[in-house]
């Protein structure tokens, strides 16, 4: 064993895309406390600055700064590392520690990469090399070979034989490609490929599809020691992305002699690759023989080891962390039992169930079938002691609202046809599969469809006798139990058996029918352990008996989705630490398996539940005197500012309940998210909002919108992310955008506002009742009508006038004393100038929690705002913690916050920013200028444009006067203009040259589309008009650019700050930590 | 199939859950295993000879019941206590539900139990003697526990011992080129098909077969299989390895690593609760390496016991105790664990290679 290092570096994953979420954080945050106990400084970059990794608490060094081989070899010169952990930060930390390696930085600065070796990664990485590999260690590749005609396909297809998949070479997105089953279809699918793939060449391999997809996580140390923690089987065979499969853990339709089959294969894989760390590999195995192949491996950390180290509790990613810095396995104890040593395989007494959350309920338009490209932007995990319990817990983890197992959607139109079911891989499946056994399909017709083994099936059927069971025979004690058993929620129970759930958890009362917390505990309860980690089973024995000291429950965020991230993981973790500081014992709730928050050691308690009333409510009776009668403890109180939406919604059944809340008042919450009792309380202060009303009619809208003028913005209230969110232009796009509100979410009414252009700022807050604290005032590149969560923000404010800020300080205070809010608010303004330059301030929206821009503002002020805001709600006043009323001083740097987008896996939606969130994550740009934090920013978001390079314009004619000067500033930046025939226009009469390149795809070549794919345009400037129709004309510039991945900007504002940062031609920017940035 | 039944515990803990397989009383050792699959090897494994067997996996069955796993002819548990049996099980090679093998071979099950729960009990409390019943009530159920015999006092090898010596005719034809003799101790089929493989042909033996008649055959070497209960009570087949050990290479697997220790003069003693499942970590004390291993024991020798040449080689990274021995100068050595799996993982299956390569230097 070499000598352990003194200093090094982690390199995190970036912006949450999809494929890439939450789960690195976690990782990289286990890495950092590795590191820690170790006695090693760690020096951390990441671009995203809503993450725990990238708090100075965990990290000794944090660099919030864009990953570029440019800056962390500016990092690697600063801090001289002597070890780069390069296994910790996805497939973005890998791909930058080869380039790092390619570049002979590590070499040059003498920094040895930690654990895996540079080798063995690019060995698991690279297709070819992997091949070779398994050959010689006599692992089952699938057979493959690339042709280029069709001759040679047939010979080699006779070799391989059918069925086979088709792959062309360079395609985005595999298009061209298919599955060949019979040799018909094998020439039709051969030449299609052939002309699709532009160097004629296609891959064909054999194809998987049906056999199981079977997973092992798996982990080497330095003197070979080799361990799987876990397997797992997907229920979607081969054919969908592990990302997007239904997946358990462990495997349940596997013999013993199949599993160890794989594990020792797994073994062979990893000791053959020389991996100092975790491992994942991936087989397809076939249901009806024990033939097997290994389709993959990550020679990282992943998604599957988070969801490995939540489904077993063994922490993968910390033991691979110390495993890198030379320690064995049997030299690092196992932080579960605290007795034992990691160098063991956990065994588990219940199941996991994991669950994809697509963001399909957004993307209308998008299309929803699954395949190899994965599309979930986050997941959701349940555990119970029985598959049926699991799978419909994890469903209700979901917070699809009334999606149960129970849903059925109407647009199905289902027939006794078994064709009439979409059984076909897409985010729906699951119930469709539920639908046809409904109705009597056999499991065998919908195996045969679905791929889906008989034994889940057969489990599914039990859900659906019990639904029948509980729909047609009295509901007694014995009923209830086992329906309570197979995992339904009174919700359900009630639907089926006509009672309200309140009825049905009274009946549970009644009939003393509550829940028992188990421990995963890593060993089947073989040995006594510490980790106060539990799950929810109708069972005998209850091992979470309530303590009686001070605590509070903190409720998480539930899966990532757009709209709700990481940033509120990052709050729920921070309030559960700082219960923790203030003596509370603190109690997790979440369900979501890539999070800090679900790590057992974050909290002092963490329950793995779905986020809905039932069960929380069953954790706070638990939590209070539960069973025991005797001990009398108090019901605990819950913290909702800091699990988004989700915790928000609780506030009216927990108060219902009787239940106790800590922080803003249920009353508070909705004063502030009910639009007309909102509109009176500002008319009372005197405060101005657009103008604008609630509705619940088509009819009423119509009224409305003629009252305020058009244009107009339609949102349904109590919202997320802006989902459904418009700017509508004229009475037919307001009619249609009302009807679909409406269907989105019933009871609650729609909201019309007058549209108003000006610059949105926001601010976020904390008040106590008495003072009202304002770290940080944001101020938006674009203007209002795109997403805040959509728009870049930059702190501090630096386009505001004085009075202005007062302005939004005054209101901010009024608001926050006069809604009385206990803890943390988030206000959104509209500041709108008029030509004479008097602004006048508007209220666009109060949210009476954490929003996603905490983090942001806490990292650049240095203010734990969550800290202080749960110390608030804990009874310490802001004048006790040492804050007063208003604006906390700037700090002397400037900051950009920029959404990131991951347009190019979601095929069909259309990417332009508006109302509605489409981002799915975000990149922080800081540095001592303006100019510097933009171009850091577009840096880490991948919008950053080449110095000289040629551009597309297609701006749509309201636009084009404003436009002008922007594509004036890419001309004397050096750019070649290319533009459509209107903008042309446009730009010859102001004497710019331009490539004159049409938008009509019928109508020959070169067209915009062709000049985007081939590499022409660095990057696309498109706006779009008000109509339906003209969006579609952008349509295909928009989705080119996107899957080409190159920037295309559709506010002329982004669009300006980038043409100002090239033509201003400064690329200078500083690499400091953040403590340095703050501190000058 | 739903009818209730009970299963009552020495310290008078109920648990309440329905019968299925044979639909009769039952008592046993009660004792949990935490390998996640492999439950028709734990069920055939003689070693679980007079024990109620409780699989900490909550799901058992989910794959049937198949040809090629059986580890010996017959049931072996005394009962099988479970959290769920899959009445529908999937596996292209099922053959029957779990339910269907108990009821045809007489065998009790309870399913609908916290098993979670009595694991614990037994972790904190150590193992302890159970009946599954139907008809009595828990107050008859204990009175009746207390008139059974002590598990440990009774010998149950020879209850699953071969009576008669044969030899194993292998599936697949290999070429011979060892000779071993097998003693039955509780024998599990995977031991011969391993040996087997690996070019054996091998003569079992009855449990008893004094040593003269073993020696008749002159074996390559010499098989201690693993088995149940108490090594104390196994004074007459301890005698015979210690004639064994003078003239022959020894393996000894579980039971036979603790025959071997007897042998040369070791003391055993019962573990709390014992070992069983297949995720046990073992360190070699040659070279450190680590082995994860199925085991199924729950007793254990005496680590200051060990001597007369014998000295400990693996030790258990649980909880440090014994889980191999070898001879200094002999050409003996015996593990504590399994290295033929079945069910667990197959880490450790160059041990039979390592015992041929040990009677290829005797020779």
């Amino acid at each position: 064993m070499t000598e352990k290092p003194k200093k090094v570096l982690i390199i995190g994953s970036g912006p949450i895309i999809i494929g890439q979420a939450a789960e690195f954080d976690y990782a990289g945050t286990q890495a950092c406390k590795a590191m820690r106990e170790e006695g090693i400084i760690s020096v951390l970059v990441n671009s995203n600055p809503a993450t725990i990794m990238t708090d100075e608490d965990i990290a000794d060094i944090v660099y919030i700064e864009p990953l570029t081989v440019e800056v962390i070899t500016r990092i690697i010169e600063k801090e001289r590392p002597d070890g780069l952990l390069p296994t910790l930060g996805g497939q973005t930390g890998l791909n930058m520690a080869v380039d790092l390696d390619d570049a002979g930085v590590l070499e040059k600065y003498n920094v040895k990469s930690l654990g895996t070796p540079i080798d063995s990664i690019r060995k698991g990485e690279d297709r070819e090399l992997f091949k070779e590999m398994l050959e010689e260690i006599g692992e089952p590749a699938p057979p493959s070979a690339t042709v280029k005609n069709i001759k040679e396909a047939r010979e080699v297809a006779q070799r391989l034989e059918l069925p086979l998949v088709v792959r062309p070479a360079y395609t985005l997105g595999g298009t061209g490609g298919g599955f060949a089953n019979t040799w018909e279809q094998f020439d039709e699918v051969v030449i299609t490929g052939l002309n699709a793939s532009p160097i004629r060449q296609v891959l064909l391999e054999k194809s998987l599809v049906g056999w199981k997809e079977i997973e092992y996580e798996v982990m080497r140390d330095g003197a070979n020691n080799c361990i799987t923690i876990c397997n797992m089987e997907n229920i979607d065979p081969m054919g969908v992305h592990t990302g997007d499969s239904i997946v358990v853990a462990p495997t349940q339709t596997l013999t013993n002699k199949e599993c160890q089959m794989l594990r020792t294969a797994s073994l062979k894989i990893i000791r053959a690759l020389g991996v100092e760390g975790g491992c994942n590999v991936q087989f397809a195995l076939d249901p009806k023989s024990n033939q097997y192949y290994v389709i993959e491996v990550n020679p990282r950390v992943s998604r599957s080891s988070a969801l490995a180290s939540k489904a077993t509790g063994y922490p993968i990613a910390r033991v691979a962390s110390k495993i890198a810095v030379g320690k064995r396995l049997d030299e690092i104890p196992n932080a579960v039992t605290g007795k034992t040593m990691a160098s063991f395989e956990p065994s588990i007494d219940y199941i996991v169930a994991k669950i994809p959350r697509w963001p399909f309920d957004k993307f209308d338009s998008g299309d929803r079938v699954i395949g190899t490209q994965m599309k979930a932007t986050g997941e959701v995990m349940a555990i119970d002691r029985c598959f049926e319990a699991a799978i419909q817990k994890a469903i209700r983890s979901l917070e699809f609202g009334k999606r149960s197992l129970l849903w059925e959607d109407p647009k199905w139109v289902l027939s006794d046809d078994i064709k009439s079911y979409p059984l076909y891989p897409s985010d729906l499946r699951l119930w469709a599969v539920m639908a046809a056994l409904r109705r009597g399909k056999s499991v065998e017709e919908i195996a045969n469809r679905t791929g889906y083994d008989l034994w889940f099936l057969n489990k599914l059927k039990n859900i659906i006798n019990m639904e029948k069971r509980l729909l047609s025979e009295q509901l007694t004690p014995e009923l209830l139990l086992q329906s309570k058993r197979l995992g339904f929620s009174d919700i359900q129970i009630g639907t089926l058996a006509d009672r309200l759930p309140e009825q049905v958890r009274q009946l549970r009362h009644d009939w003393g029918l509550q829940p028992v917390y188990k421990m995963v505990d890593t060993c089947a309860a073989e040995f006594d352990a510490a980790t106060p980690y539990f799950y929810s089973t109708y069972e005998k024995e209850n091992e979470s008996l309530a303590e009686n000291r001070n605590k509070a429950i903190v409720i998480g965020s539930g899966p990532i989705r757009i709209g709700q991230g990481i940033e509120f993981d990052y709050c729920s973790v921070h309030s559960a630490w700082a219960l923790q500081k203030s003596g509370y014992q603190s109690i997790m709730i979440n369900s979501n398996p890539e999070t800090v928050s679900t790590d057992f050691d974050t909290s002092d308690r963490l329950y793995f539940e779905a986020l809905d009333e039932e069960s929380v409510r069953d954790i706070i009776e638990n939590e209070g005197s539960g069973t025991d009668i005797e001990a009398d403890i108090q019901e605990p109180p819950c913290i909702l500012q800091f699990g988004g939406q989700t915790a928000i919604n609780l506030a009216t059944p927990l108060t219902r309940a009787g239940l106790p809340i800590i922080g803003s008042s249920s009353e508070t919450i909705d004063l502030a998210e009910d639009r007309k009792r909102f509109e009176h309380f500002l008319n009372g202060l005197g405060i101005p909002q657009a103008p604008g009303a609630t509705v619940t009619t088509v009819e009423e809208a119509i009224k409305v919108a003629e009252l305020i003028g058009y244009p107009v913005l339609v949102r349904p209230s109590y919202v997320l992310g802006g989902r459904a969110m418009e700017i509508v232009h004229n009475v037919n796009e307001l009619a249609r955008y009302v009807k679909l509100a409406a269907d989105l979410d019933t009871g609650h009414p729609v909201l019309i506002d007058k549209y108003l252009l000006g610059k949105e700022v926001e601010i976020d807050a904390i008040g106590d009742g008495e003072s009202v604290f304002i770290p940080g005032i944001m101020e938006h590149i674009e203007r209002a009508g795109v997403h805040s969560g959509d728009s870049m923000a930059v702190y501090p404010a630096i386009k505001l006038t004085k009075t202005e800020i007062d302005t939004i300080v005054d209101y901010s205070v009024r608001i926050g004393l006069a809604l009385d809010i206990k803890g943390l608010m988030n206000i959104q303004f509209d500041v709108v100038r008029d030509d004479s330059g008097k602004s006048k301030i508007y209220v666009l929206e109060v949210n009476p929690r954490a929003s996603r821009t905490v983090p942001f503002i806490s990292k650049v002020t240095g203010i734990s705002i969550v800290d202080v805001a749960t110390k608030v709600m804990l009874g310490k006043s802001l004048k006790e913690q040492g804050f007063q009323s208003g604006l906390f001083p700037n700090r002397k740097l400037i900051a950009i916050k920029a959404p990131v987008f991951s347009m190019s896996k979601l095929l069909g939606v259309d990417t332009y920013l508006g109302p509605e969130m489409k981002s799915t994550g975000e990149v922080m740009g800081i540095d001592t200028s303006f100019n510097g934090a933009l171009t850091k920013a577009l840096l880490a978001a991948g919008l950053m444009l080449p110095e000289k390079g040629s551009m597309l314009f297609s701006i749509a004619d309201r636009d084009k006067a404003e436009a002008l000067p922007i594509i004036k500033n890419f001309h004397d930046a050096g750019f070649k203009l290319y533009a459509t025939e209107g903008t042309s226009e446009l730009l010859q009469n102001a004497g710019l040259s331009v490539s004159i390149i049409t938008k009509k795809l019928d109508e020959g070549h070169p067209n915009v589309i062709d000049i985007i794919h081939d590499g022409t345009v660095n990057g696309v400037v498109n706006t779009i008009t008000g109509g339906r129709v003209s969006l579609r004309d952008g349509f295909h510039i928009r989705r080119a650019a996107a899957e080409q991945r190159i920037p295309c900007f559709t506010s002329l504002d982004t669009a300006r700050a980038v043409s100002e940062v090239l033509a201003n031609g400064q690329y200078n920017y500083e690499v400091l930590s953040m403590p340095e940035y703050r501190n000058r | 199939m739903n009818k209730k039944a009970i299963l009552v515990l020495e310290n008078g803990s109920i648990f309440e859950g329905y019968s299925f397989g044979a639909d009769i009383e039952t008592y046993g050792e009660v004792v949990f295993n935490t390998s996640m699959t492999g439950y028709q090897e734990i069920l055939t494994d003689p070693s679980y000879a007079g024990q109620i067997v409780v699989p900490t996996y909550p799901m058992t069955g989910n794959y049937g019941i198949n040809d090629n796993d059986f580890e010996s002819k017959r049931i072996q548990v005394s009962g099988f206590v479970v959290r769920e049996e899959c009445e529908e099980p999937s596996h292209y090679q099922s053959k029957m539900t779990i339910h269907e093998y108990l009821a045809e071979n007489g065998i009790a099950g309870i399913h609908g139990i916290d098993t979670r729960a009595i694991t614990r009990l037994l972790r904190s409390c150590g193992v302890m003697r159970g009946i599954i019943t139907c008809e009595k009530t828990p107050q008859q159920a204990l009175a009746e526990i207390k008139m059974k015999p002590d598990y440990s006092n009774t010998d149950f090898v020879q209850k699953v011992s071969s009576p008669v010596s044969y030899d194993w005719q292998a599936e697949k034809y290999n070429e011979s080129v060892y000779n071993i003799a097998v003693l039955d101790c509780g024998l599990k089929f995977s031991i011969l098909r391993k040996l087997s493989a690996l070019n054996c042909s091998l003569k079992v033996f009855s449990c008893d077969t004094p040593a003269v008649e073993i020696l008749k055959m002159n074996p390559d070497g010499v098989l201690l299989s693993p088995g149940p209960g108490n090594p104390e009570l196994l004074g007459y087949i301890v005698d015979n390895v210690k004639i064994l050990a003078e003239k022959k290479p020894i393996m000894g697997i579980c039971l036979g690593n603790q025959l071997i220790g007897r042998a040369f003069g070791a003391k055993t003693f019962k573990l709390k609760f014992g070992h069983r499942g297949g995720n046990h970590p073992v360190k070699e004390l040659a070279n450190d390496r680590i082995h994860i291993t199925a085991q199924n024991h729950g007793f254990a020798l005496d680590p200051d016991t060990v001597s007369n040449g014998l000295e400990v080689s693996f030790i258990n990274l649980n909880d440090g105790t014994v889980e191999g021995v070898r001879h200094k100068e002999l050409p003996i050595f015996g593990i504590q664990y399994h290295s033929e799996a079945s069910p667990g993982p197959l880490d450790t299956t160059y041990l039979f290679k390592q015992f041929l390569g040990m009677i290829d230097k005797s020779k």
